[in-house]
C-alpha cells in the first residue's frame, strides 16, 4: 500500500488513469453522489421517528390514554372520516385540544432552534455558537420582562410574545449595526458586539426582575422555557415565520459550505459574503425570535442538535441543516414530554430538562466517537 | 482568453497606502512573477486583482471590462486565487474542499453533475492528492493542504490564476512539481498566471516575466535576466548578493555574499580582538 502511494506521487502529473485510479474515482463519485440519496433516506427515517415519538408522547400525561385510542381520535378528526366515537369528549379534548398543539409547538420550536443553531455555527465558523449568541435571547428576555411589569394596555394575552419578538429582532439589529465596519461586519466583531450588548440588556433585565417582586416567578419560568400555555393559535402564529425562515436557510446550504473557507476565499468563489451573512442572520434571527416569543428562551437545544447531527452525518450543510431541523423537533418533543410527566401534576421547566438530559447524552456521543467534531 | 490589467492603481489599508499608482498587465499564456521584500504590496495586489480589496484610485480591467461591472459569480468563473495561508475547515474531507471550486459554476438549487465530479477529480490528479480524497483536512500536512487549495482553484477552471506564495510550505521537489504544473497550464490552456513569490531563484527559473516591487511601486520589470540582477537585489532588498547564470539554461541564480562573516579566519580575528 505504501509503495503504491509513493508510486502515485512519482507519476505526477498523471499521464493516464491507471485502472486503480479509475476505480477510486468511480468510488468517490458514488459516495459523493449518493449524498442526495443519504439525505432523502435520513430525512424520511428521522421524520418517521419524529412522528412515532410524537404519537407516543400523546399517550402520556396526567391521564394515560392507550395508543389505540389516540390513534382512533386522530383519525376521527381527518376530513371525510366518520368514526364511531367510543371515547369521552374529555379524552378528545385532552388529545386534540391540549396535548397535540403542545407537542406540535414543541416540534416547531425545536426545529427552529436546531436549524438556527446550525446556521449560526456555520456562519460564525464557531462550534460554541448557538441561536442566542448575538443577543436574541437577551433582547427577547428584556422585551418579555417589560411586558410582564409595565401595565401596557395593548396586546392583551399576546403582549408578552409580541414584546419578546420585538426585543429579539431589535437586539440583533443593533448588534449588526454596531459591528459594521465600513461595508462589512466581521464575524469576530459581531460576536464581541453581541456579547457586550447581551450583557447590557441582561443587566437591565435582571434589575427589572429584581424590583418586580410579585412577577419574579413568571419571569423566571419564561426565561427557562415553558410550553404549558401552548395552543393552536400560537402554533398558527409562529409557523409561517419558521417555514419561511427554514426555506431561506436551506436554500443557502451550499454557500454556507463555501463560507467554511475564510471570507476572502468565499468571495473569490463567487459568494457575496456580506449579503449571504445578512440573509442568513436575518432568517436565523427570525425563526429564533418566533421560537422563543411564546415559550421562552429554551437553552441547549440550539447548540447541541447541530453537533449531534455533525457527529453522525458529517459537516456538509446540505445534510446538516435539514437534519438539524428534524433532530431539534425530536429532542424538544422528548424534553417537553419529560417536563410535563416526570413530576406530574407539577411541571419541570423544559430548559432544565434539555440541559440536564441533553448534556450527558452529548458528552457520551463525544467520548464514543473520539474525533474532532467541528 | 482573458487578459488582466491594472491602471494607475492605489491601494490603502486605513491611512497607509500600500501600493501607489501601479500599472501592470497579465497576458494569457504567461506566468508573471511578483517579487519584492515583505510588505511591498504583493498580497494587496492579488487581493485587488480578485476584487476583494477595492482600489482607492485607478482601474482594474479584465478583458477591457472593469471588475466592478462583472458579477461575483462570473468573476469566480474567470479568476482563481490561491491565497497565502488559506484557512480550511478541519472536518471537511479533501474531496469536499476541492469540489467547493465548482461553486461558481452551479446555480443555487442545482447539484454537482458527473462533469463537475470529473473536473474535480482531474484537478486532484494533477496536484497528486487523489489518494487523500477521503482524508479530513485536519489530518494533513502543510504541503498537502497547499495542494488541496491548488486543486480547488484548478477545479474552478479559471482563465486567470493568481497565486500568493503557493509554494511556501513545500519542499524543493513539491515546489518544482507545482510550478511545472502551473507553467504547463499557462502554456497549454493559455491561462494568464500571476505568482507572488519570495524565492528569487524559483521566480527566475519558472516565470516568463518578473516585476520587482519596492514600497508599492515597480522598481524593475522584464525578462528574468533583466530583473534579477545583483544591483536590483541590492537596491530593493538591501542584500549583498552575487548573481550567476544557471549552468544549463543561463537564467539568473542569486547567491548570498556571506563575505568573511562565516569564514574561520574572520571569526578568529574577531575573537582575538575581543580578548585584547
Amino acid at each position: 500500500m505504501k509503495n503504491l502511494e509513493s508510486d502515485k506521487k512519482l507519476d505526477i502529473p498523471a499521464k493516464e488513469n491507471s485502472e486503480g485510479e479509475a476505480a477510486n474515482m468511480a468510488r468517490e463519485f458514488a459516495t459523493y453522489s449518493s449524498r442526495r440519496l443519504l439525505l432523502i433516506v435520513s430525512i424520511c427515517g428521522l421524520l418517521a421517528a419524529c412522528v412515532i415519538i410524537a404519537l407516543l408522547a400523546l399517550t402520556v400525561g396526567s391521564v394515560g390514554i392507550p395508543f389505540k385510542t389516540v390513534w382512533q381520535v386522530l383519525i376521527s378528526h381527518l376530513p371525510f372520516v366518520h368514526a364511531q366515537a367510543n371515547w369521552s369528549a374529555v379524552t378528545d379534548m385532552i388529545i386534540t385540544g391540549i396535548r397535540l398543539p403542545r407537542i406540535l409547538l414543541a416540534g416547531a420550536v425545536g426545529t427552529a432552534l436546531g436549524t438556527a443553531g446550525a446556521t449560526y455555527q456555520g456562519l460564525f465558523r464557531n462550534p460554541l455558537a448557538d441561536p442566542y449568541l448575538i443577543g436574541v435571547a437577551q433582547g427577547a428576555a428584556l422585551g418579555a420582562v417589560l411586558g410582564f411589569i409595565v401595565p401596557w394596555t395593548f396586546g392583551g394575552s399576546y403582549l408578552i410574545p409580541v414584546m419578546a419578538f420585538i426585543g429579539a429582532v431589535a437586539a440583533v439589529s443593533v448588534v449588526y449595526l454596531i459591528a459594521r465596519v465600513g461595508k462589512t461586519a466581521p464575524v469576530t466583531t459581531l460576536i464581541l458586539a453581541g456579547v457586550a450588548i447581551g450583557a447590557l440588556l441582561m443587566s437591565v433585565t435582571s434589575y427589572f426582575t429584581m424590583i418586580s417582586a410579585d412577577k419574579v416567578r413568571s419571569i423566571l419560568s419564561w426565561m427557562m422555557g415553558n410550553l404549558s400555555y401552548a395552543g393552536w393559535d400560537q402554533l398558527g402564529i409562529i409557523t409561517p415565520y419558521i417555514v419561511v425562515g427554514l426555506a431561506v436557510i436551506f436554500l443557502f446550504a451550499r454557500p454556507l459550505n463555501v463560507m467554511q473557507l475564510d471570507e476572502d476565499q468565499a468571495e473569490q468563489l463567487g459568494i457575496n459574503v456580506e449579503r449571504t451573512k445578512i440573509i442568513l442572520l436575518g432568517a436565523a434571527t427570525l425563526i429564533t425570535a418566533a421560537a422563543v416569543c411564546f415559550v421562552g428562551t429554551i437553552g441547549f437545544v440550539g447548540i447541541i442538535v447541530p453537533h449531534i447531527v455533525r457527529l453522525i452525518w458529517g459537516p456538509d450543510h446540505r445534510l446538516l441543516l435539514p437534519l438539524s431541523a428534524i433532530m431539534g423537533a425530536i429532542l424538544l418533543i422528548l424534553a417537553d414530554t419529560a417536563s410535563r410527566t416526570l413530576m406530574a401534576p407539577s411541571e419541570i421547566p423544559v430548559g432544565v430538562i434539555t440541559a440536564f438530559i441533553g448534556a450527558p447524552f452529548f458528552l457520551f456521543l463525544l467520548r464514543r466517537t473520539k474525533k474532532a467534531v467541528f | 482568453m482573458a487578459k488582466m490589467e491594472m491602471q494607475n492603481v492605489t491601494l490603502t489599508y486605513g491611512q497607509r497606502s500600500v501600493v501607489r499608482e501601479l500599472s501592470l498587465h497579465i497576458y494569457p499564456g504567461e506566468l508573471l512573477g511578483l517579487v519584492g521584500p515583505n510588505g511591498c504590496g504583493k498580497t494587496s495586489i492579488i487581493k485587488a486583482l480578485s476584487h476583494v480589496l477595492i482600489p482607492d484610485a485607478g482601474r482594474i480591467l479584465l478583458d477591457g471590462q472593469e471588475l466592478g461591472a462583472i458579477s461575483r459569480t462570473e468573476l469566480a468563473r474567470l479568476i482563481g486565487v490561491v491565497p497565502q495561508n488559506p484557512s480550511l475547515p478541519d472536518t471537511f474531507t479533501v474531496f469536499e474542499v476541492a469540489i467547493l471550486g465548482r461553486n461558481p459554476h452551479l446555480g443555487l438549487l442545482s447539484g454537482e453533475t458527473a462533469r463537475d465530479m470529473a473536473v474535480v477529480w482531474q484537478a486532484m490528479e494533477k496536484t497528486g492528492i487523489t489518494h487523500l480524497a477521503k482524508r479530513r483536512i485536519g489530518e494533513l500536512s502543510g504541503g498537502e493542504k497547499q495542494r488541496v487549495t491548488i486543486a480547488r482553484v484548478l477545479a474552478q477552471e479559471p482563465q486567470v490564476i493568481l497565486m500568493d506564495e503557493p509554494t511556501a510550505n513545500l519542499d524543493i521537489f513539491q515546489q518544482m512539481d507545482i510550478l511545472d504544473l502551473i507553467t504547463g497550464m499557462c502554456r497549454e490552456k493559455n491561462t494568464a498566471g500571476l505568482i507572488a513569490i519570495h524565492d528569487l531563484n524559483i521566480a527566475a527559473q519558472y516565470c516568463t516575466r518578473i516585476i520587482m516591487l519596492k514600497n508599492g511601486q515597480i522598481h524593475a520589470e522584464g525578462m528574468p535576466k533583466e530583473v534579477v540582477t545583483a544591483e536590483n537585489v541590492r537596491e530593493v532588498f538591501g542584500a549583498d548578493t552575487t548573481v550567476y547564470p544557471h549552468p544549463e539554461n543561463n537564467l539568473p541564480m542569486v547567491l548570498p555574499n556571506t563575505g568573511c562573516r562565516h569564514s574561520g579566519n574572520g571569526n578568529k580575528e574577531k575573537q582575538a580582538n575581543k580578548v585584547h
